[in-house]
């Protein structure tokens, strides 16, 4: 470890920190519908969709909203299926590519709508350029606007002065939709694109190029409509890269600077939406407490990789090669120990999926935390909007666990927790343990599952239990070793992705439903203070504790025991 | 009935039914209402089978001593918890089996058009009316229609001493089982057979309580998530065993299950729910339903009758100040004619200023030509007309409006004197004849010792006072300010109270009060937790959701901390219990592994001598430490008033960092007692 690397991680944290309020406030006006400096020039787009939509905005029941996500969820899947299967017929497709296969389709149209950008595939050889834009690329967006949606909506429902009915309404979603479609997505995403292009990043629509490589021979080079994807894949946490080696590929990610920039957008709208919350309960310090905690998970999980990657392989160890600058395999030159470990801690804590390093070539200790990254449920700033409901269910639980030990029925904002918010609460807590360790132990024993392996023993099993946990998790990234284009992995994964994404969703928005009609307690002396670092220490530890204890068996057999292996210089 | 505190939580007979009944429970029609224990005790048969097989059919790998072993400590586990429940069960039992020795038949003399009819005591129906004279016991629940006599309910209170019981007024309600001890009561039964407040105190305390409440419901859902958790994180490891090559026995599967879903606080639960109404009951409180337990726990903000509760007892008068031009004499006739059919210890306490300072003789009622006027809460006057005379006594600013509207005045004076007296916490009570304003008189009102202390307790616990009184603004402030309570609502009139609790309520917040008149009864059932005085009127009793049979208002205090006792030891334990997994996980997962990979061994830090001694010592720990908190469990956490963020930090210390040491060093200790008596 370097102090050069800790300042670069300790600069990135910063600036994330630093960002997180005034884009928060922007947010919290944006989706309130209060005056903010965009509504002027960007106004009448708004209005057209709604025009377009015959969207009235009214208020909504969580049943509604739900049904709308769900509803406006299939039909984009279903595009997005049949763009793919008929991209061979349609415009944009200078390669004459193929029709996608059909469990190839499915599953990336899963992935991509449910903001995972898992991909089976290998990009440049696959997809159309109107399947990466039209399929892939406006996924990116809507995918984001609804977390960003599902997210105020809870908010809203914790923070409304309720009436005391039984349930009560939390937004409209078409509304939500647009808005942060509309106001935040788009035009940082115009900015950043072009700020991405002046950097190196490629844009055209042009056919792959044929040059001549210095020894004589012939080389491919793949190109398209990078840029506009990459700003919305890194900013709404999706991470399906435009060519297959993601954020690796020199197109993809050309310096430093975007490497730097692709890394700052991930937590960007994560990070201020606590700031939208803290906003929203019209108590800045609730926000900052979600903020904190993320943040300590954060620092502590990008502690631990980079120190596992700078000390080098273990296996290594005993041979005669020195590793002075840590393990490098599976890592660009270009970017370092830890800058590679910072990016893969950043992209699985928040559900982004992208990687400029290949996470099955990192230390056993160094691959666990990304894996526990998104075994947390996505909550270390997590997903657009996914992050922050993630976290407040958390919350929900924590102050229902630790409440009782003030001797009050527990409350979270002055809104009773009571059998209906818990009942949901572990719905969407039970979602985790059972898809990903249902599908992984199913994977683990049968040989199609063992097949796609790229390795034997315990590496074998923490890419099998990688590949679950990454669908489920909506996030992406891959421990690349696994060969998951088949049909029992493009299905289970996409099966995955669907259960992960939406059985969460819909107790999410139950909750939001269930709290909006309470009437909310005035905090006194005796209520449990959520906004302070007592809350904050509780909340990692329930967090912590909820997450080790589900996957502690699993992840026993996977990266613990080969860690231990690989200390006694053996790989099985 | 033994006076409750009599009955020990470790009083032998009371054990040895409740080890009796922990057998009866394991019924599965009784464990299936517990989910967490109904796991266990699914998994207790299933590996019961397995040993039977181990005995009958010994297979390599699968020692018969190791899985009857672990099957043994199982049952334990679920009778342990079943132990819990049936001692907390136990003493409401005794309770209630003392409580229907009272209920011995009794002949009742029932009136019936006016003759006196011998009826047994069980026959009485409501509306009945009964005559019962000293030395009888009363047949049953009813009001004083006639007569006053001093009654002695210590069966009912446990309190010794002999209360009145009159007709009219607030005290008028006698309870069935009581005894008579001087005097003769006519007595109008208002209950028919079975309803009484003996049966229904009966009820309570063996039967209506086994009625799960709205939180207790909640816990049990997140601590079956957590099972299912466990349940699918133990199942899957099966797999994940064969496919690093390793066999993990079915046996082995259900003791770590057992060992991770939260059994520690699954199988107090429902004993920590019959314990904490318990202590109400020991503090001579019957809840009418958990669910008003929980509630006071969450109260913020408490309503507190001044008069009894922060006062003591009733104010006297204790000056004379004539207004001008008026003789102190003629004030003090004016006065004592006022109050001479004021039957309230004030109206008394007025005659006996008069006659003591100005010798005038308190005139019989029967020989003054008079009509008096009865004090309303709307008027707040009382007087009497005499002579073409019409005196009447009141709060100074309702005498005020009573003259104004006749023409008359309030004289500056008198004002000055009414500010005066009022903000020494005095209440001046003007008097007026006609439209003219006589004087004042000076009550003096004594608050308790002791409150001030008790109410910055109440502060630190986040709950709001406020003191409801009839008294002028100045008066009442006066006092509050004697007493420490944080607010006051003079004035008031039952409408009023009514107002303030909605009020209250419509801010979120929960209110509770006491209240033993009938026209507190409508503000006793908007209230959330509403404890009515045992010496109150029926309508009282039906409005609020606890009965206080000692009467003592000031026992808000502790009710609101049974309750907070009751939600603190349910938070406490369900941490402790979580938090005990993080060793068992230790424990175990590393041992099992390293047949397979000896690579971990680092890992297995607590180093038990084996794999079946890590099993068994996990599972043993898992069942002592329910045995080692029953006592905490009944006997609640102890509640500090510290502030929630204060006593947050320190449960989390004890019971949650407590919960992750606790393990390690009991699961060790079990493993070297095990190695050492070569039992593993």
């Amino acid at each position: 470890m370097t102090a050069n690397g800790w300042i670069q991680i300790l600069f990135f944290f910063g600036a994330i920190a630093l960002c997180a309020k005034p884009l928060g406030v922007f947010l919290h006006r944006v989706m309130e519908g209060e005056r903010h400096f965009l509504a002027g020039p960007l106004g009448w787009l708004e209005r057209l969709v709604y025009r377009l939509g015959g969207v009235s905005g009214e208020e909504q029941s969580w049943r509604a909203y739900a049904g709308g996500m769900l509803a406006f969820s299939a039909f984009t899947l279903l595009v997005t299926y049949l763009i793919q299967r008929l991209q061979h017929v349609l415009p944009f497709n200078p390669q004459g590519l193929g029709a996608v296969e059909a469990g190839s389709a499915f599953n990336t149209a899963a992935s991509f709508t449910t903001n995972t950008n898992w991909q089976g595939y290998v990009g440049e050889a696959t997809m159309s350029y109107l399947s990466q834009m039209a399929g892939l690329a406006w996924h990116n967006f809507i995918s984001a606007a609804a977390g960003i949606a599902i997210a105020t909506a809870l908010a809203r429902g914790l923070t409304r002065k309720g009436d005391g009915s039984r349930w009560g309404t939390i937004g409209n979603f078409w509304v939500d939709l647009t808005r942060a479609t509309v106001y935040v997505l788009l035009p940082l995403c115009l900015v950043i694109a072009l700020l991405f292009v002046s950097q190196g990043m490629i844009q055209n629509l042009a056919p792959y190029q044929e040059v001549a490589t210095l020894e004589g021979g012939k080389q491919v080079i793949a190109m398209g409509p990078v840029a506009s994807q990459e700003a919305i894949k890194q900013l709404g946490t999706n991470g399906g890269g435009f060519f297959n080696a993601n954020a690796a590929h020199p197109f993809e990610n050309p310096n430093a600077l975007t490497n730097f920039l692709s890394m700052f957008l991930i937590f960007l709208i994560p990070g201020a939406l606590t700031c939208t919350f803290g906003r929203m309960a019209k108590d800045p310090k609730q926000g900052w407490a979600l903020f904190g905690a993320m943040s300590l998970l954060f620092l502590v999980g990008a502690g631990v990789t980079y120190w596992a990657e700078a000390d080098g392989n273990p296996i290594l160890a005993g041979l005669p090669v020195s590793q002075p600058i840590g393990n490098m395999e599976g890592k660009e030159s270009r970017f370092g120990v830890a800058n590679s470990a910072l990016y893969a801690t950043v992209t699985t804590d928040a559900s982004c999926g992208a990687v400029n390093s290949m996470h099955d070539s990192f230390t056993p200790l160094g691959g666990l935390v990304p894996l526990f990254n998104i075994q947390l449920g996505e909550v270390v700033f997590g997903g657009v909007g996914a992050g922050l409901y993630g976290i407040l269910v958390m919350a929900i639980l924590s102050v229902f666990i630790a409440g009782l030990m003030v001797g009050r029925t527990p409350e979270y904002l002055g809104k009773k927790i009571e059998t209906r918010e818990v009942k949901l609460a572990m719905l969407y807590a039970l979602v985790f343990p059972l898809v990903i360790l249902a599908f992984t132990a199913w994977a683990s024993v049968a040989p199609y599952g063992l097949s796609s392996r790229n390795n034997e023993g315990p590496h074998g099993l923490s890419e099998i239990l990688y590949a679950f946990t990454s669908a489920t998790g909506n996030n992406g990234s891959a421990f690349a070793g696994i060969s998951a284009n088949t049909p029992f992995y493009n299905t289970a994964l996409g099966l995955a992705m669907l259960m992960g994404r939406f059985w969460m969703i819909v107790p999410v928005l139950a909750i939001a439903g269930a709290l909006s009609g309470k009437k909310a307690a005035p905090p006194g002396l005796g209520t449990l203070p959520t906004g302070g670092p007592l809350f904050v220490v509780l909340l990692i530890g329930v967090t912590v504790i909820v997450g080790a204890l589900t996957f502690f068996p699993a992840l026993a057999l996977g990266p613990i025991v080969e860690h231990f292996l690989a200390q006694a210089g053996k790989v099985l | 009935m033994a006076h409750p505190q009599a009955v020990s939580i470790f009083h032998g007979p009371l054990m040895r039914q409740a080890a009796l009944d922990s057998v009866k429970k394991l019924s599965p029609r009784l464990m299936v209402r517990n989910p967490v224990m109904f796991v266990v005790e699914v998994g207790s048969v299933l590996t019961t089978l397995l040993w039977l097989r181990d005995l009958l059919a010994p297979a390599a790998g699968s020692a018969a001593w190791f899985s009857g072993a672990v099957t043994l400590w199982l049952w334990f586990t679920v009778l342990f918890a079943n132990f819990a429940e049936a001692l907390a069960e136990g003493r409401g039992k005794a309770q209630a089996a003392a409580l229907r020795g009272l209920r011995k038949e009794t002949m009742a003399r029932k009136l019936v058009d006016g003759r006196e009819v011998a009826t047994p005591a069980s026959d009485l129906r409501k509306d009945d009316v009964v005559v019962v004279e000293a030395g009888q016991l009363i047949p049953g629940d009813g009001e004083v229609i006639e007569g006053i006599a001093s009654v002695d309910e210590s069966a009912i209170t446990g309190e010794s001493a002999p209360v009145i019981r009159e007709s009219g007024g607030d005290r008028s309600a006698v309870t069935g089982g009581t005894k008579v001890l001087s005097d003769r009561l006519v007595i109008r039964i208002g209950v028919n057979p079975g309803e009484s407040f003996l049966d229904r105190m009966i009820g309570l305390v063996e039967g209506a309580r086994r009625q799960k409440t709205p939180n207790e419901i909640a816990l049990h859902v997140l601590l079956c998530g957590m099972t299912i958790i466990f349940l699918i994180a133990c199942v899957t490891l099966v797999p994940f065993g064969i496919y690093s090559g390793l066999r993990i026995s079915v046996t082995v599967i259900v003791a770590l299950l057992v060992c991770l879903i939260p059994t520690t606080i699954g199988g107090l639960l429902s004993a920590i729910g019959i314990a904490g109404m318990d202590r109400l009951i020991r503090h001579n409180i019957i809840p009418m339903s958990g669910r008003a337990v929980e509630a006071a726990g969450d109260v913020d903000t408490i309503l507190l009758d001044k008069t009894g509760t922060i006062t003591l007892g009733n104010r006297m008068a204790s000056e004379l100040v004539p207004a001008p031009g008026v003789t102190a004499e003629a004030l003090a006739e004016a006065a004592q004619l006022a109050s001479l059919a004021d039957e309230t210890p004030e109206g008394r306490s007025v005659v006996v200023l008069a006659k003591e300072k100005f010798g005038l003789r308190g005139r019989d009622l029967a020989h003054v030509p008079a009509t008096f006027v009865p004090f309303t809460a709307q008027t707040r006057m009382s007087g009497a007309d005499l002579d073409g005379r019409s005196i009447r006594k009141g709060a100074a600013d309702a005498i005020h409006k009573h003259v104004s509207a006749l023409g008359g005045v309030m004289p500056i004076e008198v004002e000055q004197h009414v500010t005066r007296i009022a903000q020494s916490g005095g209440t001046p009570l003007a008097v007026s004849e006609g439209a003219r304003v006589l004087g004042v008189i000076h009550l003096k009102d004594t608050v308790k010792g002791g409150l001030k202390e008790r109410f910055d307790k109440f502060r630190s616990m986040g709950l709001r006072t406020v003191m409801i009184t009839g008294d002028n603004p100045l008066t009442a402030a006066a006092i509050a300010a004697e007493a420490g309570v944080d607010d006051f609502l003079a004035q008031a009139t039952p409408e009023d109270k009514l107002r303030l609790i909605r009020n209250e309520q419509g801010k979120g917040k929960l209110v509770a009060m006491t209240g033993d008149g009938t026209n507190d009864a409508p503000a006793l059932a908007q209230a959330d937790v509403a404890i009515a005085m045992n010496t109150g009127t029926q309508a009282a009793k039906e409005a609020g959701n606890m009965v206080d049979l000692d009467s003592n208002p000031t026992k808000l205090l502790e009710v609101v901390e049974v309750g907070k006792q009751l939600l603190m030891t349910r938070g406490c334990l369900t941490t402790f219990s979580i938090a005990n997994d993080v060793a068992k996980y230790f424990a175990i997962i590393p041992a099992l592994f390293l047949a397979v990979f000896p690579e971990i061994a680092p890992l297995d830090i607590m180093r038990l001598a084996s794999p079946e001694s890590a099993i068994l010592s996990a599972v043993i720990f898992n069942a002592l430490v329910i045995v080692a908190l029953i006592p905490l469990a009944l006997r609640g956490v102890r509640y500090r008033p510290l502030g929630a963020a204060a006593l947050l930090r320190r449960s989390l210390l004890v019971f949650g960092l407590g919960g992750v040491v606790a393990p390690f060093v009991g699961i060790k200790a079990i493993d070297v007692v095990l190695a050492g008596l070569g039992l593993t």
